[in-house]
């Protein structure tokens, strides 16, 4: 069971991301662009999705198991450290560069699109050169 | 700063199936989605490779099933050269597996569990990402 809710969790995650068209690069450059020609969509994504899993990850935690899994599995670490602070500014750069992050990355691979297999080929590289620095 | 292309009701619509997706999987499954997370332990983990791999196949599967059954047109521009492709792949790559965490692991999944760290994450890699194409516009 909990293979086809993941199986269904991601198209919805896919159909969403093409709705709101944070699929397409430009359309995050757009947000990103902020002292020049603005397009703000990207908050209202942000806010849209926020809204419908804040209040019901709340709800729902005080839940003693999720419905097909034995235990939650989410995450206790509190540490803002180095790794955080130095990773998510390495992120914010790549992201500006090209306007991709790794849901819309991988969900554009549907399109065949030459430039984003070679995106998603070298972020992968990059999950594999992190993976070697874990603590 | 001038606004333009601004559209409301499909990002809002699209955010919250987003939002869905990401409630469901944690009512159902007990983890809260990052895809960045799912990704690099497909590739990287060995425990739950199946689950992690079908979410991917699903993310994949969205725009197909937009296209042929919603006949919904779907445009995307990448203009940047393969030499930036690669920087900005190995840097997103790397700098979300470092920081344990993306757009959907730390700007959605992690704020709606109030977690300080993602709080942090997010404004830091929206800071750098809006730096980022401020810089790219000049040069």
């Amino acid at each position: 069971m909990n293979k086809i809710v993941s199986l269904i969790c991601g198209i919805i995650f896919g159909i969403g991301l093409v709705i709101s068209e944070m699929i397409n690069p430009a359309k995050v450059l757009g947000f990103l662009n902020i002292f020049d020609k603005w397009d703000p969509s990207l908050a209202f994504v942000m806010i849209g999705a926020l809204i419908v899993s804040t209040p019901l990850f709340h709800l729902f935690k005080k839940k003693d198991k999720p419905i097909f899994s034995e235990n939650f599995s989410i995450s206790n670490n509190k540490e803002i450290d180095k790794r955080l602070i130095i990773g998510s500014i390495l992120f914010g750069a790549g992201w500006g560069l090209i306007g991709l992050c790794p849901g819309p990355a991988i969900s554009s691979l549907a399109l065949l699109n030459i430039s984003s297999v070679a995106f998603v080929f070298w972020m992968s590289i990059g999950f594999y050169i992190a993976s070697k620095f874990k603590k | 700063m001038n606004i333009i292309n601004f559209t409301p009701v499909t990002a809002l619509t699209g955010g919250l199936l987003i939002g869905l997706s990401v409630i469901l999987f944690f009512i159902l499954n007990g983890r809260m989605i990052g895809v960045s997370g799912i990704a690099s332990n497909f590739l990287i983990a060995k425990d739950k490779k199946i689950e992690n791999l079908l979410f991917l196949v699903g993310l994949i599967l969205g725009p197909l099933i937009c296209t042929f059954l919603l006949d919904q047109e779907i445009k995307i521009s990448i203009s940047s050269s393969l030499s930036l492709l690669t920087a900005g792949g190995i840097l997103v790559g790397f700098g979300t597996r470092l920081s344990s965490g993306c757009t959907s692991g730390h700007g959605i999944s992690g704020i709606s569990r109030f977690s300080l760290r993602s709080i942090i994450a997010t404004i830091t890699f929206m800071i750098v990402g809006i730096l980022t194409v401020l810089i790219t516009n000049i040069l």
